[in-house]
């Protein structure tokens, strides 16, 4: 590690008085013949375990393999939200855990990844869901996790551009205050880890798609790939959108069905949205970025689909919603909308950890909370492929839970809610 | 837009249909216990990024079940036949 490719303020004042160019960000390594460890997968979550395994547990003889480019998949798709407010025993701990990350995550990187704590606001549009989002509240006090319940009026005092009209179809009645939530700027977290890690040994191999897995008798011995075939000690799946997709390279079948999700950006205006507002009578979330967008998603469209394109039927249930939470939006113009894939679990929670194959890993079925998780997904993995067990706070994550009756049912709904 | 090619209403947007998943699966039959059997039923799916044999119910028109071809890579839409002439027709 070099001074010079430290950034800082002084490096900013030397490169602007004296016009040096910046050094790139990351190598572009050759494929070696032989790993430690292989990530298949360079989103948010292959670079995070990569960087962790490096820092934390000194493996750095390590690659992580993108079929297209840094950030071109779900981590530069979302709609770019951070929260942990999370009921199920597990969930709470581990999205906590990956709150606390994300806030020493710029320092960390030596990159800024510009979160902004702005806080996010659930809404209650009636009595009981009142009652649901204040034990919810509870869980989360009980496990240290600061939050405020609001009623009808504290919202209106908040946010007074609300529908709080005597007509409005969803009164709202209250919500759930979480002042710690708020957004991170996407793109940052793939280039800020992949920077990080490739500063730590890590080879990031960029146009490198996998096509099958080498077998060592009843294990996985590494990868083949349209860049060679690459050896590896332990190789993960780390491919969320495409897990089912590549896993049957390996043979696996998983409880995995991939949906599309779309998100939506309309032209800036002027500041007046300054938190993160989730829309209780539908599944519909918004904020508005630094540069003025209204950003907001709602949810999947439906059918299973790997095209990333989203149908248009969503796009104008998701302005519906807007317009009945914010009615001052009837007039703004979509800027852009787009389309993440989503792994689809029957429980709406991911599948992390070892699979019923030796040396082969699955961090995947992440619905549509991945991004949240970036840091903790990366820091329980790199735990889990450098000890060849599963971190503690993803046990309740195992592949096999549904072989055992023991799924983990965060919206306490029963299994299959997005089919419903 | 995706459009369903209905055997008895002609071409529909898919708003009118219900999606009911992978058509190529088999039930275990009546009064099986063999679990594992069971469990792959239920929670397993083949999930192919390509060619997918699915169920749809035309719920806002004639609420017939349907089989329809469609690639989950493109969208592409093949052939559409009832239900209840078997999965491969």
């Amino acid at each position: 590690m070099t001074v010079l490719s430290h950034y800082s303020a002084l490096a900013l004042a030397r490169r602007a008085l004296f016009g040096t160019s910046w050094a790139r960000a990351w190598r572009k390594p050759e494929p070696r013949k032989t790993y430690d460890v292989v990530i298949v997968g360079g989103g948010g979550h292959g670079l995070a375990t990569a960087y962790y395994l490096a820092s934390r547990h000194g493996i750095s003889n390590v690659a992580v393999l993108e079929r297209g480019y840094l950030g071109s998949g779900n981590v530069g798709r979302n709609t770019t939200l951070v929260r942990s407010n999370y009921q199920m025993p597990g969930n709470t701990e581990f999205f906590e855990h990956s709150l606390q990350l994300w806030e020493g995550l710029s320092h960390e990187l030596n990159f800024n990844v510009m979160l902004s704590q702005r806080g996010q606001l659930v809404l209650a549009h009636g009595p009981v869901q009142l009652d649901v989002l204040a034990r919810k509240g509870n869980t989360m006090r009980l496990n240290g996790i600061g939050c405020e319940l609001f009623d009808r009026s504290d919202v209106q005092r908040f946010l007074p551009f609300l529908d709080y009209s005597t007509h409005c179809r969803f009164p709202i009645y209250g919500g759930l205050f979480q002042p710690r939530a708020g957004t991170v700027r996407h793109d940052a977290v793939a280039w800020g880890y992949a920077r990080a890690a490739d500063r730590l040994g890590v080879d990031i191999i960029e146009n490198c798609e996998v096509s099958g897995f080498l077998r060592d008798g009843d294990a996985v011995s590494g990868v083949e790939t349209n860049r060679g075939r690459i050896q590896a000690g332990r190789t993960l799946i780390s491919v969320a959108g495409h897990s089912s997709h590549v896993a049957r390279l390996a043979g696996l079948r998983l409880p995995i069905e991939s949906h599309l999700l779309q998100a939506f950006v309309t032209e800036p205006v002027k500041p007046f949205l300054d938190c993160v507002v989730s829309f209780g009578a539908e599944l519909f979330y918004i904020s508005q970025s630094d540069k003025g967008g209204m950003v907001f998603g709602g949810h999947i469209d439906g059918f299973n689909s790997y095209t990333q394109r989203g149908q248009f039927p969503k796009a104008s249930t998701v302005a519906e919603c807007a317009v009945a939470l914010i009615p001052g939006m009837s007039r703004l113009r979509l800027l852009r909308h787009w389309a993440g894939i989503q792994d689809m679990t029957p429980d709406g929670s991911p599948f992390m950890g070892r699979t019923p194959i030796k040396n082969l890993y699955l961090n995947g079925g992440w619905c549509y909370q991945g991004f949240k998780a970036t840091p903790a997904a990366g820091w329980c993995m790199a735990h889990t492929l450098a000890h060849g067990e599963e971190h503690p706070l993803i046990r309740h994550l195992a592949i096999d839970r549904f072989e055992r009756g023991n799924g983990s049912d965060e919206y306490g709904l029963g299994l299959w809610t997005y089919k419903q | 837009m995706l459009r369903i090619p209905c055997p008895h209403c002609g071409l529909r947007d898919y708003t009118e249909f219900l999606y009911a998943g992978d058509a190529t699966k088999q039930r275990p039959a009546h009064g099986s216990s063999e679990w594992r059997a069971w469990y792959e039923h239920v929670f397993l799916f083949d999930n192919p990024k390509g060619a997918h044999l699915e169920y749809w119910q035309h719920v806002q028109g004639c609420r017939q079940w349907l089989v329809l071809e469609r690639d989950t890579s493109t969208n592409a839409v093949g052939r559409a036949w009832l239900a209840r002439q078997g999965a491969r027709s």
